[in-house]
């Protein structure tokens, strides 16, 4: 847990000497408490408490970087437990696991499957971004060539599975550039995974069934030298499983216990779809840092990955849409014009439900500042006002020839208004986006 | 090193409400977040429910119509099957018929239905209105009569309309849903409106709307965990079990309804997506949650099982 004012305050020197820039220490220590800033600046402070400070000023749970340049992962860093206390920061990595006793062609369509498994849903992009690669054979040469194979096939971030320490090496050799995790250290193997982790300056994962044998584990790998740890608690039962990831995570974050103060690894352990993804929606959802899958489907996978996208939105910044005039379908100057704010849930609501018509219309999204109609419309955000500048911005005079608008029936009550204000013809849609298609099929000017 | 886990003790519990009378189920009565065995505990596992309407749906995706098969043209046969052949612990009935949109049915006319539908079940009934605030405020008070003894969950009681539900419901022996819209001032506003009309708190259930995975689940998520945390902390008015009509909003949505190149088979991903939507509002503390298809409602309840292992 990050230090008050007043107990940074008590490691200063305490002179006032302003060689920081600031009045008193006292202000200097608020100014560190607040973040806004660093240590450095304080020429006179002693080694020990340089070194109390920068241990306190450290996240709880420690950033790991896997892989390298755009698409590379970063996990952990995390700072609440629930995320309307913040938000959760670094979306989990989502992967599939492949083993190297797979021929050629199988691997191949594997990674094809793979590599397809990205999406643009509601206006952002989302996608797998792991595979894992393990030893199913423990013959070193057969694991490094598999994994150059994976490596030149896909640009998705690496983990190697290995538990022998020479097959993981080879492994590594395969694949240095990319920056892979390695799985993992274990209380037999550690040592020696720590000097090829350290030699290679990679991420390590460490293996154990339960927390406390992580946090010792954790403690030996950081006092040899690798500094980025992933923990995995191994196969387990769903619920157990999801203990071990909570409590991992309270323990870092409540009493900044950092042996356990890593992000964590999962692996599903069912085949069957339905149940892999119970699982893999509750590892996301209760505090994985990376979730491994064995099925690829896009079915399958697509649902994960939403639950990811939904849980590390920030619940502070509302998804917004950029504000303009949406075409669905081929519209003509006759199409219906409706209006609805840019808050991105309500515009891909109605949006799905316009498609789901069949009826060409155009949907006008207004500048509500990411709210919905109702809030918007309370804020006074989606009023009479804002929807008739909306109708100059976009020159919808030019768009329709019939000069009407249909609004939500939520906000019926501004259509005297409006009309009044716009000039436009006002009709009173649906309060519902589901009552969209039934509204469309029949519109009529 | 002994590593002493932090385990949170909670003041308070959810309350524990009984449906039905034949064959009676309780939910809530937690003591803990969910599945967190080691702190508290769950005396009543998370219960999924069969939404059956009043009529055949028009607008229902082809291949969710197609796993439901020709029961959907009555709602008795309907119930029925999803007792004996999908394993319902409960059923939904949606009076939709009487919606002056679909049908207009008069208030004799679903309590009719809702009678056989009553006298073919053993297991407890949900009922919920057409929708319609007025109507809903007509069809009601002889719904709740006509289910008399059979001691139902009826909703919808809102903000804005709640007195005429809560009035029958307390008249006829039922337990009621009290709805909010993503808003945890609401959703005890609505729970402390209708227990000042002598309600019995412990006959409540909470809807705090539901959203589809990637249309504002988070939202839904985030509610939940704020309203399970202030309950178990004390706060009476806000410790009702957790209702999500999960179906309604899934079947709603591209992901589960249209074809997309690429997004894999739609007739897997529809009843994938009301599942995993499942599953997360599991994690965030559902009590009873109201299902669709028949392959995410028997897959939902495996993962009840696994989830409630100890």
């Amino acid at each position: 847990m990050a230090l008050s004012g007043l107990e940074i305050y008590k490691l200063l020197p305490k002179t006032n000497c302003k060689d920081c820039g600031f009045p008193t220490c006292l202000a200097f220590a608020m100014q560190l408490a607040a973040k806004k800033a660093s240590l450095d600046k304080c020429p006179h402070v002693s080694a020990e408490a340089k070194q109390a400070l920068e241990g306190a000023s450290q996240p709880p749970i420690k950033l790991v970087t896997v892989g390298t340049g755009d698409g590379k992962l970063q996990i952990g860093n995390e700072t609440v437990m629930f995320r309307h206390e913040e938000t959760f920061h670094h979306p989990a990595g989502v992967g599939f696991l492949i083993e190297d006793s797979l021929d050629d062609a199988a691997l191949k369509k594997k990674l094809d499957k793979i590599n397809k498994l990205q999406f643009e849903r509601v206006g952002q992009r989302i996608g797998a971004n792991v595979v894992a690669i393990k030893s199913a054979s423990g013959d070193a040469a057969k694991f490094s060539q598999v994994v150059k194979s994976v490596c030149g096939s896909t640009k998705l971030n690496i983990v190697l599975v290995a538990e022998d320490p020479k097959v993981l090496a080879a492994g590594v050799e395969a694949s240095k550039d990319r920056r892979p995790l390695l799985h993992g250290a274990n209380k037999a193997n550690v040592d020696e995974m720590v000097k090829v982790a350290k030699g290679a300056g990679l991420p390590l994962v460490a293996v154990a069934s339960g927390l406390e044998e992580i946090a010792e584990l954790t403690q030996k790998i950081k006092a040899a030298g690798v500094e980025e740890i992933v923990i995995d608690t191994g196969p387990k039962d769903l619920t157990a499983k999801v203990n071990d990831l909570t409590y991992a995570r309270r323990m870092a974050l409540r009493k900044t216990f950092r042996p356990l103060g890593y992000p964590a690894i999962a692996f599903t352990t069912s085949s069957e779809p339905a149940d892999e993804i119970a699982e893999a929606a509750s590892f996301i959802s209760k505090y994985a840092g990376i979730v491994i899958m064995k099925n690829c489907e896009p079915e399958e996978v697509l649902p994960i990955l939403a639950t990811r996208q939904d849980l590390y939105n920030d619940p502070q910044k509302p998804v917004q849409v950029e504000p303009k005039v949406y075409d669905i379908g081929n519209v003509t100057k006759e199409s219906p014009l409706i209006v609805t704010t840019n808050f991105s849930i309500t515009y891909y609501t109605v949006a799905g439900e316009v498609e789901a018509s069949k009826v060409p219309t155009r949907i006008m999204a207004c500048d509500a500042e990411g709210m919905s109609v109702l809030t918007a419309w309370a804020a006074e955000k989606f009023t009479p006002e804002t929807i008739t500048r909306m109708l100059g911005t976009v020159n919808a005079d030019s768009l329709v020839s019939h000069h009407t608008i249909v609004i939500p029936g939520y906000v019926a009550v501004m259509s005297g208004k409006l009309e009044e204000g716009s000039g436009w013809k006002i009709q009173v849609g649906p309060r519902e986006a589901s009552g969209l298609p039934n509204y469309l099929k029949n519109f009529k000017v | 090193m002994a590593l002493e886990l932090i385990k949170d003790k909670w003041t308070n519990n959810i309350n524990e409400v009984m449906l039905g009378a034949d064959k009676p189920i309780k939910v809530g009565g937690e003591n803990t977040l969910p599945f967190l065995f080691q702190e508290g505990d769950m005396p009543n596992r998370p219960v999924v429910a069969m939404e059956v309407w009043d009529m055949e749906p028009p607008d229902w995706p082809a291949h969710l119509k197609a796993a439901l098969g020709d029961a959907v043209k009555s709602p008795v046969e309907w119930a029925k099957k999803a007792i004996s052949e999908f394993g319902a612990d409960l059923i939904v009935l949606r009076l939709q018929s009487a919606n002056p949109e679909t049908g207009n049915a008069s208030a004799d006319k679903v309590a009719e239905t809702l009678k056989s539908v009553l006298a073919a079940i053993d297991v407890p009934l949900i009922v919920i209105g057409c929708g319609d605030d007025q109507k809903d405020n007509d069809i009601m008070p002889k719904c709740c009569q006509a289910a008399k003894g059979k001691n139902c969950l009826f909703g919808l009681a809102t903000e804005d309309n709640y007195k005429t539900l809560t009035v029958s419901c307390m008249a006829d022996g039922h337990s009621i849903i009290a709805e909010s819209p993503i808003d945890i001032n609401i959703a005890k506003q609505v729970n402390i409106l209708i227990t000042d009309m002598g309600f019995d708190a412990k006959r409540i259930v909470m809807h705090p709307t539901t959203a589809s995975l990637g249309y504002g689940m988070e939202y839904v998520y985030s509610i939940m965990e704020r309203a399970r945390l202030a309950a178990l902390n004390g706060d009476k008015m806000l410790a009702m079990p957790f209702i999500l009509f999960v179906g309604q909003e899934v079947w709603r949505v591209k992901e589960a309804k249209e074809e997309e190149p690429g997004w894999g088979d739609v007739a897997k991903r529809g009843h994938l997506w009301e599942m995993t939507t499942a599953i997360n509002m599991l994690q965030a503390g559902a009590d009873i949650l109201v299902m669709r298809h028949p392959q995410a409602f028997k897959d939902t309840k495996k993962a009840i099982e696994r989830l409630m292992k100890k």
